[in-house]
């Protein structure tokens, strides 16, 4: 029973807090750059705009555009309703295995990819390509760094590596801080965030996000936007799930645990909102073309990670 | 059973002098796909070991179906049925596919129920010959033909190197229960290791055999494409299991695994890379098979890296992801190529940049190709995700092998397949992108009908099964637990848990049919949610484009120059690892400012395979040919010589052996 309760609070914690969470990005980088920077609740008050208007489709665009913003955002929404926040066990728990939240994003990226294509405009085309292109390499640093955490604890289900690194047998390792660079990196990269992408810019040859979102408009619009939110809150949520497993509620504990363990997801997005905006005011965004090599370079961090753990757990 | 097998056959048999005749080529293919089916129905229930009356005399021809055969028969029914059907509802074939064609399926089938070697190499070969005269019937000259020659080339070298293994293999008689009673040894099993990777593995399109593939499998009809690309590498692969598995005996070293691990993810990488570098949409389906090929081999070493380390759960988690994958490319590969098959006919062309905006004309084969290409990409909740979450898991269960190069194999295979993987999707969404959605590039595309009748029967019947795959792979999987007890022991048991598939207790845990109820009940929620709040209903008008300007009235499609082209999409992935794949050329032509003539680019590439390969072996071959020509200019003296010293040599030898 409470870990049906927990999964609905959590749900609903996840679509209202995402909007707020690019607010909150958004506001504190306009802080960082001197600017006064619009109200954090500014995401939520566009998404309720654009719901009210009218959607315009291309000319050539087919069932897909309007299909595939749903298919998105329900795939994504599945995937956050598996990464615990405040509470471990939760009724979806068991399933919340770290390939199939992989796999999720992953058929919502195809989802976006396929929105690109959808009107024929050369935009759309080149975005989708190139975001393809960096889920390819994006794709085996996760995998890898997976593999990471299931020496470490035996099992690729979030709930058990959260709860057993949140126990503190493990001890703080050298490779999991390689697996945390290398799951940052993988993270900038699936939500287009500089330096790969940035989320501010319309200009039109840099762009791959955005690109595959020219045509949407109204309803569609609102739809994306808030699957790029939850997105980025799913991936937040995984890395403070992940190393920072801290002070989550157990399962089957009371709602003081709860609430406890929100204030601490709370503090943790936080920080981690923060240090994206200070690390996106302080760097470039790179060329397109070198991307797969910042992404290669996780890639070997998260080798690198496994061959230590292999080599440590060996001697041990 | 044995009635029903008999019958099948012979109705084969007599499809095909119906075929070689040309009368009612419509017949034959409905007949096939009858026979095929009763065949179909005999991997179902099994067939208990019989030997029949015929055969050489020292070794009459046996056959069975046991779990293993069985579940590759139904896999070849299942691939041949829409195949037929779409063969039916095509024009008639020329004479010598209509002869072709059943014997194509009845070789594939003798190779599966076959419990002898004989009886197994004749079946093989008999595929590989009717399939290169499906080829070669379609092609008189030209590229296609040399296509089907380098293919018979490889089928011929594939045949060689099977006769020797299971020479090697033979030890004490040709029959299989003779074979696994005696198993290989020392130098005799790497023997038989060496020469099975060869044969199956070229069969398979292992690198570096695998340049004929992405020619041969396009260059033939669609049915014959996707039986190629659906069932024969898959009899390929039973080769291998059959072969390295059964008949090798339980007792091979672990490290028998690793070179199938590494050829099988080099594969996956290469093939996942050329389909997203090819032009042709056969092509780039073909090359999805050897990605494929590559991941079921990889899986199929990783079961004998375990089966060696003692560790028989993740065995047959390998072994299930190697079978279960099988099984779900059979389907979605099928769907695929009779789907771009219904495209070439219905709008004329091959080349995705005459192609583009087919999803409007097209809704039931669009429909069809997408769920084909959603599953190949390995997207949850879809037949492909839970056959790669299985290899995905075995390989990340690497670790529990206690020794570390194992281990560090183990990471890298993820990443490459990992790699892979991402390298599929990519390849999937621009096949679907280009022929599907956007607008049409040619007026011919404009106006091309939708699939209908038989044709789209054909289709709907692998969609379906594809579909039904997804959701219910545990129920599949549960298909599996005869073929993995017959090969890996009577303990082991298919990693599933009533509908979910679980690697053990406590273990990772995958519920594909609730992931499918739950997506639904989540995309409806938001459906629900949303429209309440925007009722409106959409509006049409010209793109945006970021402010392109409209086109002229003269192109009502618009601009075409202005949609992204195949190689244009393929550009970021050919630009940071297309070297690994092809030896790329690019030819630009820059103008001076102020000309008005166009600057061109000009992109392609041979595959590796090709220049490192191939060409120097031809070049090699042609300089010993050279040399040895060169014996021909000697005097009568050097001859008797060259005969003296022969002789030498072979008493030598023979006073060596009779010592030995």
């Amino acid at each position: 029973m409470g870990g049906f309760l927990t999964q609905l609070l959590h749900v609903a914690l996840m679509l209202a807090a995402a909007p707020l969470l690019v607010g909150v990005v958004r506001w504190l980088k306009s802080r960082l750059l001197g600017r006064r920077g619009a109200h954090p609740m500014q995401p939520w008050r566009d998404l309720l705009k654009l719901l009210r208007k009218r959607p315009v489709l291309a000319d050539g665009a087919s069932l897909i555009s309007r299909a595939a913003p749903y298919l998105a955002l329900g795939a994504t929404l599945l995937a956050a309703a598996l990464v615990p926040s405040f509470a471990f066990g939760m009724a979806l728990a068991p399933m919340a295995d770290l390939l199939l939240i992989g796999g999720l994003l992953a058929l919502a990226r195809v989802a976006l990819a396929l929105n690109g294509h959808d009107a024929g405009t050369p935009f759309g085309g080149l975005g989708a390509a190139r975001e393809m292109t960096f889920a390819v390499f994006a794709e085996p640093a996760l995998l890898v760094c997976v593999m990471v955490f299931a020496v470490l604890i035996g099992s690729t289900n979030l709930n058990a590596i959260g709860h057993g690194l949140a126990d503190g047998q493990m001890g703080w390792r050298v490779s999991l801080l390689f697996a945390l660079v290398a799951l940052t990196a993988v993270a900038l990269a699936e939500n287009a965030r500089v330096p790969v992408d940035n989320p501010a810019t319309h200009l039109e040859l840099t762009m791959v996000h955005e690109a595959m979102l020219l045509e949407a408009s109204g309803r569609h619009l609102a739809l994306w936007e808030m699957q790029a939110a939850l997105k980025l809150l799913v991936w937040l949520g995984l890395l403070a799930a992940l190393f920072l497993p801290f002070g989550t509620a157990a399962p089957g504990s009371g709602p003081f645990a709860w609430v406890l363990g929100l204030l601490l997801w709370v503090a943790k997005i936080g920080l981690l909102a923060l240090a994206l905006a200070v690390f996106e005011s302080a760097i470039a965004k790179m060329r397109v073309l070198r991307v797969p090599e910042f992404l290669g370079a996780a890639l070997m961090l998260a080798l690198l990670a496994a061959a230590l753990i292999f080599v440590s757990t060996g001697l041990a | 059973m044995l009635t029903l097998l008999g019958v099948s056959f012979v109705a084969l048999l007599a499809l095909s002098a119906l075929g070689a005749s040309g009368r009612a080529p419509r017949l034959m293919f409905l007949g096939s796909a009858a026979a095929i089916s009763g065949l179909g129905l005999v991997g179902f229930l099994g067939l208990p070991a019989t030997s029949l009356g015929f055969g050489p005399p020292w070794a009459p021809a046996q056959i069975a179906v046991d779990a293993l055969g069985g579940w590759f028969l139904i896999i070849l029914a299942l691939v041949a049925v829409p195949s037929c059907l779409f063969a039916a509802a095509s024009p008639p074939p020329p004479r010598a596919e209509g002869a072709a064609f059943p014997l194509f399926l009845a070789g594939m089938a003798l190779t599966l129920i076959a419990a002898d070697g004989f009886t197994l190499l004749l079946g093989f070969e008999v595929m590989s010959l009717a399939s290169w005269s499906l080829i070669a019937a379609r092609h008189a000259a030209g590229v296609g033909r040399r296509a089907a020659r380098l293919y018979l080339a490889f089928a011929a070298f594939s045949g060689i190197c099977l006769i020797g293994a299971v020479a090697l293999l033979a030890g004490s008689g040709l029959g299989f229960a003779a074979m696994r009673g005696a198993p290989p040894e020392g130098w005799r099993a790497a023997g038989v290791l060496v020469l099975v990777l060869l044969g199956a593995g070229s069969k398979a399109g292992l690198v570096p055999f695998h340049v004929w593939l992405p020619l041969a499998h396009p260059a033939a009809a669609t049915p014959v494409s996707a039986l190629m690309s659906g069932a024969m590498v898959k009899i390929a692969l039973y080769m291998m299991i059959r072969l390295l598995f059964d008949l090798g005996g339980a007792s091979q070293p672990a490290w028998w695994g690793l070179p199938l691990i590494a050829l099988g993810v080099v594969t996956a990488l290469i093939g996942a890379l050329r389909a997203n570098l090819e032009r042709d949409t056969k092509s780039i389906l073909a090359c999805s098979t050897l990605e494929n090929m590559g991941l079921m081999t990889a899986a199929l070493g990783l079961a004998l890296v375990y089966r060696g380390a003692d560790l028989l759960p993740l065995a047959s988690v390998a072994l299930a992801a190697a079978l279960l994958h099988a099984l779900n490319h059979a389907g979605f590969k099928t769907l695929l190529f009779l789907c771009m098959g219904a495209v070439y006919s219905l709008a004329g062309s091959r080349d995705p940049d005459r192609l583009g905006g087919l999803i409007h004309r097209m809704p039931w084969v669009a429909g069809c190709a997408m769920l084909g290409a959603l599953s190949a990409a390995a997207l949850p909740p879809l037949s492909g995700f839970a056959s790669e979450w299985l290899l995905l898991q075995a390989l990340i269960q690497g670790f529990r092998v206690s020794d570390m190069s194992v281990q560090l194999i183990a990471a890298v295979s993820l990443a490459v397949v990992g790699m892979a993987m991402g390298l599929a999707a990519a390849a999937m969404v621009r096949l679907v992108g280009l022929v599907f959605l956007g607008r049409p590039r040619m007026p011919r595309g404009a106006g091309a009908p939708d699939a209908s009748g038989l044709m789209r029967a054909a289709l709907l019947l692998p969609a379906g099964l594809t579909l039904l795959l997804g959701p219910l792979a545990a129920v599949a999987l549960g298909g599996l637990d005869g073929p993995i007890r017959q090969v890996l022991g009577a303990q082991a048991a298919a990693p599933r848990f009533g509908l979910e598939l679980a690697l053990g207790d406590g273990g990772s845990r995958y519920m594909p049919g609730l992931v499918a109820l739950l997506l639904l009940l989540v995309i409806g929620a938001v459906f629900w949610l949303v429209r309440r709040r925007s009722p409106l209903a959409p509006s049409h008008g010209p793109a945006w484009d970021c402010g392109f300007m409209p086109p002229p009235p003269h192109l009502p499609f618009g601009d075409p120059l202005s949609q992204v082209s195949a190689q244009g999409l393929a550009q970021p992935i050919r630009r940071s690892l297309g070297h690994l794949a092809i030896a790329p050329r690019e030819a630009l032509v820059s103008q001076p400012p102020g000309a008005a003539a166009p600057a061109t680019l000009r992109v392609g590439g041979r595959d590796r395979g090709l220049t490192r390969f191939l060409y120097p072996l031809a070049r090699a071959c042609r300089a010993l040919a050279r040399e040895a020509e060169l014996l021909r200019g000697l005097s009568l003296r050097f001859y008797l010589s060259l005969t003296f010293g022969t002789l030498i040599l072979l008493l030598a030898l023979v006073a060596v052996l009779e010592r030995g």
